[in-house]
């Protein structure tokens, strides 16, 4: 999105008439051949590895996760550290529906959590959207905290600290049965639940409305200026992100058939704040490739020591915000710009 | 006899005890081309922050073209025809030229808050974003990051910006602030260039842009309007020589 | 009879343990104060200084004064090399980046201190004369909650009147009250932040060590209790000595009362109670500008 055709890149649009920038523009939203890459991946690893669909559907959730939140940051430039209260909100919906069986039909069950975390995105931004800076980050993290705090009090309804386990679902489109023992359902419905999703953002990101977030990131006081109704394009952002942050909610209460607080807590957002920046925010694709790094980094070095990784991670961290602010797919860009401007030149 | 754009009556602004701007009488004429001159701390930017409801006043009232839009908001009165430039660049740093212009038109077409269209398809936008910096002869670099350009150039883009909004009103603080004395004739070409119906109020510090451009020259110290005229009046009034001009032939000197 | 006793020990108790969280939240008070740095990583210059006293006094055999000064400078000393090597490079990048630094400070810490020391929890063994019981007149209470509530009282009388009456802590305010306006008179704000973030890593180290009694020692500590340091550090106002003192009391003594009453999840009114009073005031009770 933010990344300006480079001076050497627009060498061939020449021909199409208008400048490059303008083609540069009218061609952003078309799909491009490596945009199918992964969902060929993710039915690749369906056939490929069908022992390890659990894990696969982790990391489905966590992409799911990391992209409703890059919506709310990476786009619009809401910097949170509470996103786990949709999260929580979606799974506890779902849980809490499917343990007393007032509802357990899987789709609707999604549509009804992203309505619980939606609304509760609304009325929090109606309030925090306000604030700015420090402020805005306390109020994102005790609004979690808050969330939490509730859902451990009223354990005679959300079982506390141990969770909901078993819940029950009902078969997808009546048909398809949720295997515990074997997770090759979850894990195609997952797949087709985040790719909904993300062809939602997509479009999103790319329209006259997806322009104005990255404008309001960029200089809100200008967009002010322009006219702009910041606060109700803020407010639309942040309760869409917090749909999708529900969906993924409960998405992960589906495949795993259990809720805890574990959904709601620091650690829970602290990670998908990682796994978005590790990636690249603002991207679309860092939520892939950041889950897919951290997890995988997760899994190896978690095997070496566990200890290990939580430092490694710390490193990682470190060394992202001094020297690499824009993830992986920033390092990736920088250094495909640096190729193309020598290939140009003779 | 031209008509009146925008008008205050007794426009005053305080802040604690600092009278920032007092019961301040101004007049902006259709197609006029007015500069607002004065020392720093005169209140001339609070002004404009008054006139396009950035702050509110404390006394007085704001007027476009007859109609009271004292009460209105900063949307409400862009959406009205009253476009504003700052001082210090206020940019999309990060996207292309032709995008930062994009998303200001885009804004006064009332496309901005469809969602489910792509933006690329909106052609129109797009040609006309063009066009807005092909009149600016800031096509060329309508790729580059605005980051990436040369500080004059982003003072162009700012202006860009303001235009991209089709104003009726025009306000521009400072526009060739902080531009490298070299580069600074193509603001100066750009601002002279502006269609004639545009009513633009130029706030500026170098008396050679002043006398150059403006048609009409209003002089604000301590927040009240000390005097108004042609530019030849203002120039052969023997107080604002002593209060004003004299000032910036001293730092001439010294510079 | 038996009620005003009770009462006054949870008032005490209450007191005690948000006293040990004012010792280590001032710090940060002051230097996000100063610089808008967001640093989420303090807690963890307080664990690694409570590591240093506890370990020092049970392993080495140090005196608690002696141990206490150790876990002073040798905080102090690592922040400096913190602050000049990496701190400073993001001073002036975005929130965001400041975020995942200090989280990834955090990490290290914690992994650090499990590697080196150990997963277990740490306990202060007290001196003999700070161990028993103290007669009040009307109730008998710990000898070690009274110690602590009159070492945080002088703790923050003292950094009061640095701030008022020295050089220093009138340079420290007019650098938090309009930071531009510092530089050109001639202030040396590097050096500056430097020396508060140094000494406000110090006195969190003491905190991390005095406070092992009441918040547990053990590798998680800097993010299990990051959001109290927040909160304390939020509502007081950043740059408030005062601010953050009487923040960190109400903050002790309603949680104390809380999880006595309200085990499950009572804290939940904390966290209400300080949404309600940012959204109010979003400079803090005693703040001058906005976070």
């Amino acid at each position: 999105m933010s990344v300006a055709a480079s001076p050497a890149g627009g060498a061939s649009a020449a021909a199409g008439g208008g400048s490059p920038a303008a083609q540069a523009l009218m061609r952003r939203h078309r799909l491009r051949w490596w945009e199918a890459l992964p969902w060929i991946a993710g039915m690749v690893f369906y056939f490929a590895f069908p022992a390890y669909l659990g894990f696969g559907c982790d990391l489905l959730v966590t992409i799911l996760f990391a992209l409703s939140l890059d919506l709310a940051l990476g786009y619009a430039g809401i910097i949170t550290l509470g996103h786990a209260a949709f999260f929580g909100a979606g799974a506890y919906t779902v849980g809490m529906l499917a343990t007393y069986n007032i509802w357990t039909e899987p789709i609707t069950s999604l549509l009804l959590a992203a309505l619980v975390a939606g609304l509760i995105g609304f009325l929090s931004g109606l309030v925090l959207l306000r604030a700015k800076g420090l402020t805005l980050l306390m109020l994102t993290l005790c609004t979690m905290a808050l969330l939490e705090q509730a859902a451990n009090m009223a354990h005679a309804y959300t079982g506390g600290f141990d969770g909901l386990p078993s819940l029950p679902i009902a078969p997808v489109f009546g048909v398809f049965e949720f295997n515990p023992l074997y997770a090759d359902t979850q894990y195609l419905f997952a797949l087709g639940v985040l790719f909904v999703c993300f062809v939602f953002v997509r479009t999103l990101v790319y329209s006259p409305f997806g322009q104005s977030l990255t404008g309001i990131r960029e200089n809100v006081l200008r967009m002010h200026a322009i006219g702009s109704p910041v606060r109700r394009r803020l407010m639309i952002c942040y309760t869409i992100s917090a749909a999708i942050a529900g969906i993924a909610g409960g998405l992960w209460a589906q495949t795993n058939a259990y809720v805890n607080l574990s959904a709601l807590g620091l650690d829970r957002a602290a990670t998908v704040l990682i796994v978005l920046i590790l990636g690249g925010y603002g991207r679309l694709y860092g939520a892939f490739i950041g889950a897919v790094a951290y997890l995988a980094l997760e899994h190896f070095l978690a095997q070496i020591y566990p200890t290990a990784w939580q430092l490694g991670l710390g490193l990682l961290l470190v060394v992202i915000s001094l020297f690499a602010r824009n993830g992986i797919l920033g390092l990736g860009e920088m250094l495909w710009r640096r190729y193309r401007v020598r290939r140009v030149k003779p | 006899m031209s008509e009146t754009r925008l008008e205050t009556r007794a426009l005053s602004r305080n802040f604690g005890a600092l009278k920032a701007v007092q019961a301040v009488n101004f007049k902006l004429d259709a197609g006029a081309r007015h500069a607002l001159i004065g020392p720093n701390g005169a209140g001339k930017t609070t002004f404009i922050n008054l006139l396009t409801g950035v702050l509110s006043p404390s006394h007085g009232r704001v007027l476009l073209e007859g109609r009271d839009i004292t009460g209105t908001t900063q949307a409400e009165r862009v959406k009205l025809g009253i476009a504003r430039t700052f001082q210090i660049n206020r940019l999309f740093r990060g996207l292309s030229v032709l995008e930062n212009i994009c998303i200001s038109v885009a804004e006064r077409a009332g496309a901005a808050a469809s969602m489910f269209y792509p933006a690329g398809r909106r052609t129109d936008i797009i040609d006309e974003s063009m066009h807005l910096l092909h009149t600016l002869k800031l096509a060329e670099t309508a790729h580059y990051r605005v980051s990436e350009l040369p500080y004059g150039r982003q003072r162009l883009v700012e202006l860009a910006i303001a235009l991209g909004l089709k104003p009726e009103v025009l306000l521009l603080d400072e526009p060739a602030a902080g531009v490298p004395s070299a580069e600074s004739h193509i603001i100066l070409d750009a601002i002279e260039r502006l269609p004639n119906d545009i009513a633009v109020l130029i706030i500026e510090h170098d008396m050679d842009v002043v006398f150059r451009f403006a048609e009409r020259v209003t002089v604000m110290v301590s927040g009240a309007v000390f005097a108004e005229g042609t530019p030849r009046e203002i120039e052969a009034n023997p107080q604002i020589r002593e209060v004003y001009l004299g000032q910036a032939v001293q730092r001439a000197d010294h510079g | 009879m038996n009620f005003a006793a009770d009462f006054a020990s949870i008032i005490l108790g209450g007191l005690a343990a948000g006293t040990v969280l004012f010792i280590v939240s001032v710090g940060l008070s002051i230097t996000m104060g100063l610089m808008g740095f967001i640093n989420l990583a303090h807690g963890a210059f307080a664990m690694f200084g409570g590591y240093l006293i506890v370990l020092a006094m049970n392993r080495a055999h140090y005196g608690f004064p002696a141990a206490l000064a150790l876990g002073f400078f040798g905080t102090a000393a690592l922040s400096v090399l913190l602050e000049r090597f990496l701190y400073r490079r993001l001073y002036r990048a975005g929130e965001l980046d400041q975020v995942l630094f200090t989280i990834g400070l955090i990490f290290i810490f914690i992994a650090g201190t499990t590697i080196v020391v150990g997963p277990e929890h740490q306990t202060l063994q007290l001196p003999a004369a700070l161990s028993g019981q103290l007669n009040l007149g009307f109730i008998r209470y710990r000898t070690y909650s009274v110690f602590l509530i009159v070492i945080g009282f002088l703790i923050a009388l003292g950094i009061w009147v640095t701030f008022e009456r020295t050089r220093i802590g009138g340079q420290i305010r007019a650098t938090v009250d309009n930071r531009r306006m510092a530089e050109s008179l001639g202030i040396d704000v590097d050096r500056l932040f430097t020396i508060t973030f140094a000494f406000g890593s110090g006195i969190a180290a003491i905190g991390g060590g005095l406070g092992a009694e009441f918040l547990g020692l053990d590798p998680q500590y800097p993010l299990e209790y990051l959001v109290y340091f927040l909160i304390a550090v939020s509502v007081g106002g950043l740059g408030s000595v005062i601010g953050v003192y009487y923040a960190a009391l109400i903050l002790g003594v309603l949680n104390f009362v809380l999880t006595l009453y309200l085990p499950k999840g009572g804290t939940l009114f904390i966290y209400a109670l300080t949404i309600l009073i940012l959204l109010a005031r979003p400079q803090g009770l005693f703040g001058r500008k906005e976070l």
